[in-house]
């Protein structure tokens, strides 16, 4: 079920503008796997283009044995890869139940799996009949996020999932990734709340300039500050 | 308790009507006006009429731009395609249309639609491969290539069906009046109205009853993030838009019908109209698409009873005024 995501030399450009300018990372199985950087770093292009939805113009993705550099979206979805993008990009005319069933690919919704997913966010059975689009912006986060959990993937990337969020909600999103970590699925989350990354992060992936400039353990970078206030800019005070 | 039961004791969002009662507020509004009753009736009716053949061309077109993204000025070459498909299936079988059988006659409308909906969605099919497929997301290319896609179309038609018009009478029970009092409303529209109405309902049952509808109504609002979800959105595309095609056809037999003539550019005619009926509507959304529809049938007919100088820009002012009060129509969709 678990498997391991890899990129290697992957050049991204969109339009005239070179994003991506040989990317270098991997991200171990089972584990969840930060992408953090500054502003315009490359982390969102980055997680486009694992999902297809940017085409790299070099380089490979492989998640396990299966290459999925130059497959269509919907082929990578279909290897196991969800998607949390940044936007959210819940269907708003549709209701709950309705973007869920289309997320559920393998056939009807499976009720157990619901309650699992309930559990972490009581508030979607509350507002199964409504139209996401109705939903404030922490409550169409969890749509998302459930969205992409509702049938076990291989394959996570979560774009920025706290942010706008309350500090409240948070605490449940924590918990929610740490139980989707536990159950073995990969996951690469890009995150700008450090609390946030520190607390589900096992390993952690710089982006600058389109580049990784520095891949490591999380623990390790948690107990450098200084090389925390190096790439990311910021210190780990300012971040709690 | 079952999956349907949860949240179902929330206050559901209240459905907007105001949109659709737009129809009726225009209809109690010229009322006075028209000045007998029976010329109000027979006007309606006429309106409900030329706005349910309207809506079934504009529907195709809503989807496709809608889901798609893509501004089809070749619709109108499917409209006239339909047109010339009827008078394929009726006019050799012009005998049985004399019969005057509603049975028999209902089936020979049944045939016409059904050979449209296989031809034009066919044709569409090819149209998309050709002439949408290599502009996808350059809305000006678009619109270029689409027009030039339509003029190859009506001009293969001319050189297809020769450059006169061809005559197209209903069959023999559509034709006459219905009296009802001192009004008379004319049996083929009551024939296109329930047309019509038929395919509003199967259009909004197939978009909100099974998972393709589902997923058209998911791709109007964000194609990428159906794509990322697993689903091929180019099939999707080009399901959409054979059916979009077919839709059109659809439209242009009933329409043949009504004039009692078919020629290649009846379809460029009618794409002026299809094009305010969605935007007045809502990019994308049939539900709106349908009410401003009648609402452009119902103008068109009034309009050209009271003011028949007026008639011709009476739809851009409908257009013009739903937009101050809406900018994005009677029934904007999501996203969009």
């Amino acid at each position: 079920m678990t498997a391991r995501l890899a990129l290697a030399g992957v050049h991204t450009h969109i339009g005239s503008y070179h994003i991506l300018q040989g990317v270098d990372f991997d991200a171990p199985a089972g584990a969840t796997t930060m992408l953090l950087g500054r502003n315009g770093a490359g982390k969102t292009t980055c997680l486009r283009t694992i999902m297809g939805l940017w085409r790299p113009s070099r380089g490979t993705i492989a998640l396990g044995e299966a290459t999925l550099s130059g497959l269509p979206a919907s082929a990578i979805a279909r290897a196991g890869v969800a998607y949390v993008p940044e936007t959210m990009a819940v269907f708003a005319d549709l209701t709950v139940r309705e973007n869920l069933m289309l997320a559920a690919r393998e056939g009807p919704l499976d009720e157990r799996r619901l309650d699992w997913i309930f559990g972490f966010f009581p508030t979607l059975k509350r507002f199964w009949l409504s139209r996401a689009g109705s939903l404030s912006g922490g409550q169409k986060q969890m749509v998302s996020i459930a969205r992409a959990i509702v049938e076990p993937r291989r394959l996570l990337l979560i774009d920025e999932p706290t942010k706008g969020l309350a500090p409240a909600i948070v605490g449940g999103l924590i918990d929610c990734l740490n139980e989707i970590k536990r159950l073995g699925a990969t996951m690469v989350v890009v995150e700008q709340n450090f609390r946030v990354a520190r607390e589900v992060g096992d390993f952690v992936r710089v982006m600058d300039n389109g580049r990784i400039v520095h891949a490591g353990p999380m623990a390790e970078f948690v107990a450098d500050e200084a090389l925390q206030a190096r790439l990311i800019g910021l210190s780990l005070d300012s971040h709690q | 308790m079952s999956l349907d039961d949860f949240g179902a004791a929330l206050p559901r969002p209240k459905p907007d009507f105001v949109p659709a009662l737009t129809p009726l507020v225009v209809a109690l509004v010229v009322a006075p006006f028209i000045g007998s009753a029976s010329s109000f009736v027979t006007l309606t009716a006429a309106g409900l009429a030329m706005g349910m053949m309207i809506f079934t061309m504009a529907s195709g077109l809503t989807l496709v731009f809608g889901m798609m993204d893509v501004l089809n000025f070749g619709h109108g070459a499917f409209i006239s395609l339909g047109a010339y498909v009827a008078t394929l299936v009726l006019l050799p079988l012009a005998h049985w249309a004399q019969v005057d059988s509603w049975p028999l006659d209902l089936a020979l409308l049944a045939l016409a639609l059904a050979a449209a909906v296989v031809v034009c969605g066919l044709f569409g099919l090819i149209f998309e491969r050709l002439v949408v497929v290599p502009v996808y997301g350059q809305h000006l290319k678009q619109i270029l290539a689409t027009i030039g896609g339509s003029i190859v179309a009506e001009q293969l038609l001319y050189a297809l069906f020769g450059p006169d018009q061809i005559a197209l009478a209903p069959p023999a029970s559509f034709r006459g009046a219905f009296v009802l009092g001192d009004a008379a409303i004319e049996k083929y529209r009551v024939v296109a109205t329930v047309v019509g109405l038929v395919v509003f309902v199967g259009l909004t049952l197939a978009l909100n009853r099974t998972r393709i509808g589902l997923l058209i109504r998911a791709g109007v609002q964000d194609r990428e993030m159906v794509e990322a979800l697993g689903y091929r959105i180019d099939r999707l595309f080009v399901g959409v838009f054979m059916a979009g095609a077919s839709l059109a056809g659809v439209g242009g037999v009933l329409w043949a019908l009504y004039r009692e003539q078919v020629h290649a550019s009846m379809g460029g005619e009618l794409l002026v109209l299809c094009f305010i009926v969605i935007i007045v509507g809502g990019l994308g959304s049939v539900g709106g698409c349908f009410i401003s529809a009648i609402l452009v049938g119902l103008i068109d007919n009034y309009a050209g009873f009271l003011a028949p100088k007026l008639a011709i820009v009476a739809n851009i002012l409908l257009m013009v005024v739903v937009l101050l009060w809406r900018p994005r129509g009677l029934y904007p969709v999501g996203g969009r």
